[in-house]
């Protein structure tokens, strides 16, 4: 495999209980990885031996230029000499310090040796102008002065993550770090996260079961079951693959990237452009030209062999059939449509299909019922 | 005054020893309990009950033993003359083993199970923020384990305290030497000077009480929950 500057190598191999972790896997520069599965699929080990919290039977662990872990050349740094980031589903901030302490101690022992490539906005930073913007990039500086036991389980995760960022890792590791989380400080969380994703350069290794959070965050999508991996790609592309659903049942829907074309202040509406076509949707306030990804899920699709007349459905596109798989239930059909170069899912009946005459290559219209705007 | 020369200098011999006791015992559990904490050895088993030990023994079992084994015929006896030390039994510092050595298992197992109940995790963020074993070690676990450290003082210190078959079997009673406080009574009540025996052991009671207030209200948890 030819290794790109900047691209990431994770190769282990893990005896566990009942079967053998065994990855290989080629991460992107920057943006968020999502490492995607059930429980006990082996996501957390790949994270902990990454860290080399673990340690693989056999493994290669190289970011960028740097070699923390090769076993064929006998190479194994200990963690702390490897300049990873690294946030545990519970925030473990050291008790006994204030936030600020917490957010400094990394500092202090920082010199993570090699060059550094500032992940923060700003490029290569010093290290208080690192933390200084670590802060800020979490809003935690009102926060400095308390005791972790004086913070919400939100405000806790934000200061385990800013003290991460504040050692300038070349890669940060998030293990279900909103797992913990009830629903309301989930969503507290989640635009922080994608603030990150949207301006920092480190790339993130992000471990998580929820299809909420997949959607919204990931870039690049590794799909874990039982130590092995069964997908990997751009998020929207394994998204929209249904000779193995990544997502079942209700959660089974494509991924879109746009930005806002366009505003009716008159019905609240705006339209989002993508690669093929544009969907209306409730505005939101987002100024035109701001970036933003859709979620459509498959049940809110439906085809129609000509264009649709007299709809209330504002959405219809002109698409063509790629492809079909059975679904989940004997009587339902999930389709995938190219609109454009973008691809989406709908789930329809047996029934239509075959009375429909769908076939693949063949050109018909998809209904967008609803669209979920994820920023 | 109704404490003699001799009580006072038994109450000042029981401070020091105490506190000597205290201080050694801390220096050297807290390290037996990070490793019992910490280890998968084999070993853990038999070193874990070797240190328990002290706590079902009858005191004058292990005097007994020490007497024997720190004696001029006894094997660490031997080595203590070998170094020029003399013999223990009978002087302080013999006096101070068997103290540390009996109320070991009082420093170790609090020590132990503060360390346990933090579990690998303020380590492990520890290294991954860069830190060395040794600087994670000082700058989180111990700091962390601080209730279980003080617990650990407040026992050792009382043990020593109250101790008394192990100082009679080593210590020989002493005046000046080795003669502390619970001897001293002993002594009082064996001569029938029961209104000496009072003061002191009156005494011991209101100072106990006022040491074990204090240790606990230092040993507030730190960063507890503020509504």
């Amino acid at each position: 495999m030819t290794q790109d500057a900047g691209c990431s190598r994770i190769r282990l191999e893990v005896p566990r209980a009942g079967f053998e972790l065994a990855v290989d896997l080629a991460l992107p520069a920057t943006g968020i990885t999502v490492l995607f599965g059930a429980s006990g699929s082996g996501k957390t080990t790949v994270l902990r031996c990454v860290a080399g919290l673990e340690r693989a039977r056999q493994g290669l662990v190289q970011i960028g230029a740097e070699v923390w872990q090769d076993d064929a050349a006998g190479i194994f740094l200990p963690t702390w000499r490897r300049p990873v980031g690294y946030v545990f589903q519970e925030a473990s901030l050291f008790e006994h310090l204030t936030v600020g302490a917490n957010t400094r101690y990394g500092l202090k022992r920082g010199s993570s040796g090699g060059s550094s490539r500032g992940g923060l906005p700003g490029g290569s930073l010093g290290a208080s102008q690192a933390l200084d913007s670590a802060i800020s990039l979490l809003g935690i500086g009102k926060l400095l002065d308390r005791l972790p036991s004086q913070l919400s389980g939100g405000e806790r995760q934000r200061v385990a993550i800013a003290r991460a960022l504040a050692t300038q890792p070349r890669l940060l590791l998030l293990d279900e770090p909103l797992a913990a989380l009830d629903h309301a400080r989930k969503q507290e969380i989640l635009p922080w996260l994608e603030r990150l994703r949207d301006e920092l350069k480190t790339p993130m290794l992000y471990v998580t079961h929820s299809a909420d959070e997949l959607a919204r965050l990931a870039d690049h999508l590794v799909v874990l079951d039982h130590g092995q991996v069964k997908a990997e790609g751009p998020a929207a592309a394994v998204l929209s693959s249904i000779q193995s659903p990544v997502l079942a049942g209700d959660d089974a829907g494509a991924l879109l990237s746009g930005q806002v074309a366009e505003r009716d202040p008159r019905w609240h509406l705006c339209r989002v452009a993508f690669d093929g076509g544009s969907l209306w949707l409730r505005d939101s306030g987002l100024p035109v030209g701001h970036a933003v990804r859709l979620r459509v899920l498959a049940r809110d699709v439906s085809i129609a062999t000509g264009e649709p007349q007299a709809s209330s459905i504002q959405n219809h596109l002109p698409c063509t059939i790629e492809s079909s798989a059975p679904d989940a239930h004997p009587s339902q059909v999930m389709v995938r449509v190219s609109v454009g170069a973008s691809m989406l899912l709908a789930r329809i009946t047996a029934r239509s299909f075959e009375s429909l005459g769908l076939r693949q290559g063949m050109n018909a219209w998809v209904m967008v019922k609803s669209v979920a705007l994820l920023q | 005054m109704p404490l003699s020369g001799e009580a006072l200098q038994a109450i000042r011999l029981t401070l020091e020893l105490a506190s000597l006791t205290t201080l050694l015992l801390l220096l050297i559990a807290t390290p037996i309990a990070w490793w019992l904490s910490a280890t998968r050895s084999r070993w853990r088993a038999p070193v874990s009950a070797l240190v328990t030990l002290p706590l079902v023994l009858p005191p004058t079992v292990l005097g007994f033993y020490l007497l024997v084994a720190l004696g001029p015929d006894g094997l660490l006896g031997r080595l203590t003359l070998a170094l020029g030390w003399g013999t223990l039994p009978f002087t302080f510092s013999g006096l101070l083993v068997g103290s540390v050595i009996f109320s070991l298992p009082f420093a170790v197992l609090p020590i132990q199970h503060a360390f346990e109940a933090q579990g690998t995790r303020p380590m492990e963020v520890a290294a991954t923020l860069r830190a060395r074993p040794l600087d994670a070690f000082f700058s989180v676990a111990l700091p962390l384990a601080r209730p279980g450290l003080v617990t650990a003082a407040i026992l050792s210190f009382a043990h020593t305290v109250g101790e008394f078959g192990v100082v009679l079997m080593i210590g020989g009673n002493i005046p000046g030497k080795t003669r502390v406080v619970s001897t001293q009574i002993y002594g009082h009540v064996e001569a029938m000077e029961y209104a000496q025996a009072h003061w002191l052991a009156g005494g011991m009671v209101l100072l106990s009480f006022t040491v074990l207030l204090a240790l606990s209200l230092m040993k507030r948890p730190v960063g507890r929950k503020v509504p």
